[in-house]
């Protein structure tokens, strides 16, 4: 058993195993021991046990959230798993590394969380740019066809699945769980109010469950190996082994499967290699674009979902983006408001008007055009569009976390550049385009 | 499910080739009703055209049975379905938040100045259209860029003059990203 399950086999240089290979070396044990040893509600108690929570953002126990799919008689229709492979969160990269290297291990997970939830027909989202991955997936789909493992009455256990990989056509929103449904559709991607939630009214009505790649690849391992097993990998409370990633001005940018609970220091410094030379770290985004900025009195803070919450941001998608000491942090969450204000579906005004409004004061102030009387106006908009509850899904919130948070780390930067009408980043390091 | 050989209007046949109307037949076999592959329809009928006209448009929506004032709000939802005409090749560079710090600005503006292109527009040879593009997920190796159906990673000016050469004189696929 390998304490860092995602990536045994992964191995970037040479192309991904195939079913023969990938079988030789356990795979597609866990969907015979499922299908003949376990029922769907021992694989659920398996899940729940192993305490597993979502990797595509939020971090919501996927036990608890298979649970509220309907399991009595839904014979007269379809349930439907979607495995959520939009992976459009700027500076997020680890999904396409599990989909290009190790296919089988996500249809293996999606087979079992299938069976799980008993859904018949099964979606890879996958976004549009990912090619390579679509083209693995479908050939390791049709593998699996050809095997059994997929079709209809699998290892001869009655059990149909049929799995499709559903190719999007850009759009961020996408990512979104309701909006990915309406893509799915066929619709314009804007997400649906909850309730009713997906596990009861998803795809065209029917019980659909949404999971993340990286989850949906674990799901693999914890029936594989057990929920004591995954448990035990972390180093801290979260269970299991996470893909954490840096980019930025580091030595060595790259994505790790690593211990859940590592400290951020190891990933920066170990992995990641250190700053480059000459750069110094000012802050990062622990988990993608939609994350609060953390600084240097974070660093030896564990990447775990509740410890990185109670300092203020959220592990998000685990691949952290370093600013350093060169770049302008006005600049920076300039560039993140402008992808999320580019990125709104329209659905709601704070969102539609107010995301392209704190763009534009953040555009004024990095150019020199700011004003005392902005920084009011920018915390107004972190209040208003911020706030959960004031907008028809998460995006305009996860927008204004990087905005609040560097007006807090980084008032003096604001402030510098209202007084001197310009950006003091701009001879070493263009605020309007790095170096 | 209707029958997708009778329904065939005669307009939208006329314009849809056999082969476009076969791959959108394929995933209306699988779907619930006809204009839930609205999307995959639009991305066939732009694989065959490089981008939907309004004569395609028209003629999609009559054979999914939708308003071609429905199927356009969808279309134009969606960045990736061109309404417009775009060269043999679309050129992606990321804009987003590292290849942002990664120093992306210099390379847009570089190859404006070699291509003689403005953003979200087509070189005089009909060769590349060049567009934005958010994050593409390698931010490990930023800046980056699509050129068509492959990733191009750790660019500079150089490597883009290289890969834009290459390109541009011989049909070889290079070697800088990964292909697909
Ligand atoms: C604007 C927005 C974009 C999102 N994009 C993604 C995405 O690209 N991939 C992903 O897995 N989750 C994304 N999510 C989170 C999903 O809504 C959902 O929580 C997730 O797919 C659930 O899977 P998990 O429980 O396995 O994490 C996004 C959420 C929001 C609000
Ligand atoms: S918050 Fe933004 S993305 Fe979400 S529904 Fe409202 S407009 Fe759309
Ligand atoms: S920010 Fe450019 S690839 Fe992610």
């Amino acid at each position: 058993m390998s304490s860092l399950p995602l990536t045994q086999n992964i191995n970037e240089q040479r192309d991904p195993v195939d079913l023969a290979a990938y079988e030789k070396n356990h795979g597609y044990e866990a969907v015979h021991k499922a299908l003949k040893e376990m029922s769907p509600a021992d694989c659920l108690q398996e899940i729940k046990d192993s305490a597993l929570r979502g990797r595509g953002g939020a971090g919501f126990p996927t036990g608890m959230k298979w649970s509220f799919v309907p399991m009595d008689n839904v014979s007269e229709g379809h349930k439907y798993l979607v495995c959520n492979a939009d992976e459009m969160e700027p500076g997020t990269f680890k999904d396409r590394l599990l989909m290009e290297c190790d296919p089988h291990q996500l249809i293996e997970g999606m087979i079992l969380s299938a069976w799980t939830i008993q859904a018949d027909i099964a979606y890879i989202f996958i976004r549009h740019e990912y090619h390579l991955a679509a083209r693995l997936l479908q050939e390791a789909i049709d593998e699996c066809k050809a095997k059994g493992y997929l079709g209809n009455d699998i290892l001869g256990t009655g059990f149909n699945l049929e799995m499709y990989v559903h190719s999007s056509a850009g759009r961020y929103i996408c990512g979104e769980e309701t909006a990915l449904i309406s893509s799915l559709e066929g619709k314009r991607a804007n997400p649906r109010a909850k309730p009713p939630f997906p596990q009861i009214s998803g795809l065209w009505g029917r019980p659909t469950i949404v999971n993340n790649v990286e989850t949906l690849c674990n799901i693999t391992h914890i029936i594989r190996n057990g929920a004591g097993w995954f448990k035990s990998l972390g180093l801290g409370a979260d269970s299991g082994t996470k893909l954490f990633g840096v980019s930025g001005r580091v030595k060595n940018p790259g994505c790790w499967e690593l211990p859940m609970g590592t400290p951020i220091r190891e990933l920066i410094e170990q992995h990641a290699g250190g700053m480059q030379d000459g750069y110094k770290l000012r802050g990062l985004l622990p988990g993608g674009a939609s994350t609060d900025f953390l600084v240097e009195e974070h660093l030896d803070l564990a990447m775990d979902y509740d410890v990185i919450g109670k300092a203020g941001s959220r592990l998000g998608t685990g691949t952290m983006i370093i600013l350093d000491d060169k770049t302008c942090p006005v600049g920076m969450v300039k560039n993140l408001v402008e992808f999320f204000a580019q990125e709104s579906c329209g659905f709601c005004t704070p969102c539609r008007d107010g995301l392209p409004w704190t763009a534009q004061v953040l555009d004024d102030i990095d150019t020199g055009k700011g004003m005392k009387v902005d920084m009011v106006t920018l915390k107004n908009q972190v209040r208003f569009i911020g706030a959960i509850g004031n907008t028809h899904c998460a995006l305009a919130p996860g927008a204004m976390e990087p905005v609040s948070s560097a007006m807090k780390y980084f008032a003096e930067d604001f402030e510098t550049h209202i007084k001197n009408k310009a950006c003091s980043y701009c001879k070493t390091n263009s605020s309007t385009g790095g170096a | 499910m209707m029958n997708s050989k009778t329904d065939n209007p005669l307009q939208a046949t006329s314009v849809l080739t056999p082969a476009e109307l076969a791959e959108i037949d394929k995933e209306i076999s699988h779907a619930p009703y006809r204009a839930a592959v609205a999307i995959d329809a639009l991305k066939i009928v732009q694989k065959h055209h490089r981008w939907v006209s309004d004569e395609s448009l028209n003629a999609l929506a009559d054979y999914l049975g939708m308003s071609p004032a429905e199927l356009d709000g969808i279309a134009t939802f969606y960045n990736l379905i061109y309404r417009r005409p775009v060269g043999e090749e679309v050129i992606s560079l990321c804009d987003s938040v590292t290849c942002w710090i990664m120093g992306y600005n210099k390379l847009q503006q570089h190859i404006i100045k070699r291509l003689d292109v403005g953003l979200g527009e087509t070189t005089d040879d009909d060769r590349y259209t060049f567009l934005p593009a958010p994050c593409l997920g390698a931010c490990d190796r930023a800046p980056v860029m699509m050129v068509g159906n492959e990733l191009h990673q750790n660019l500079d000016e150089a490597k883009i003059d290289q890969i834009l050469k290459v390109k541009s004189s011989t049909s070889d696929v290079n070697n800088n990203g990964r292909q697909e």
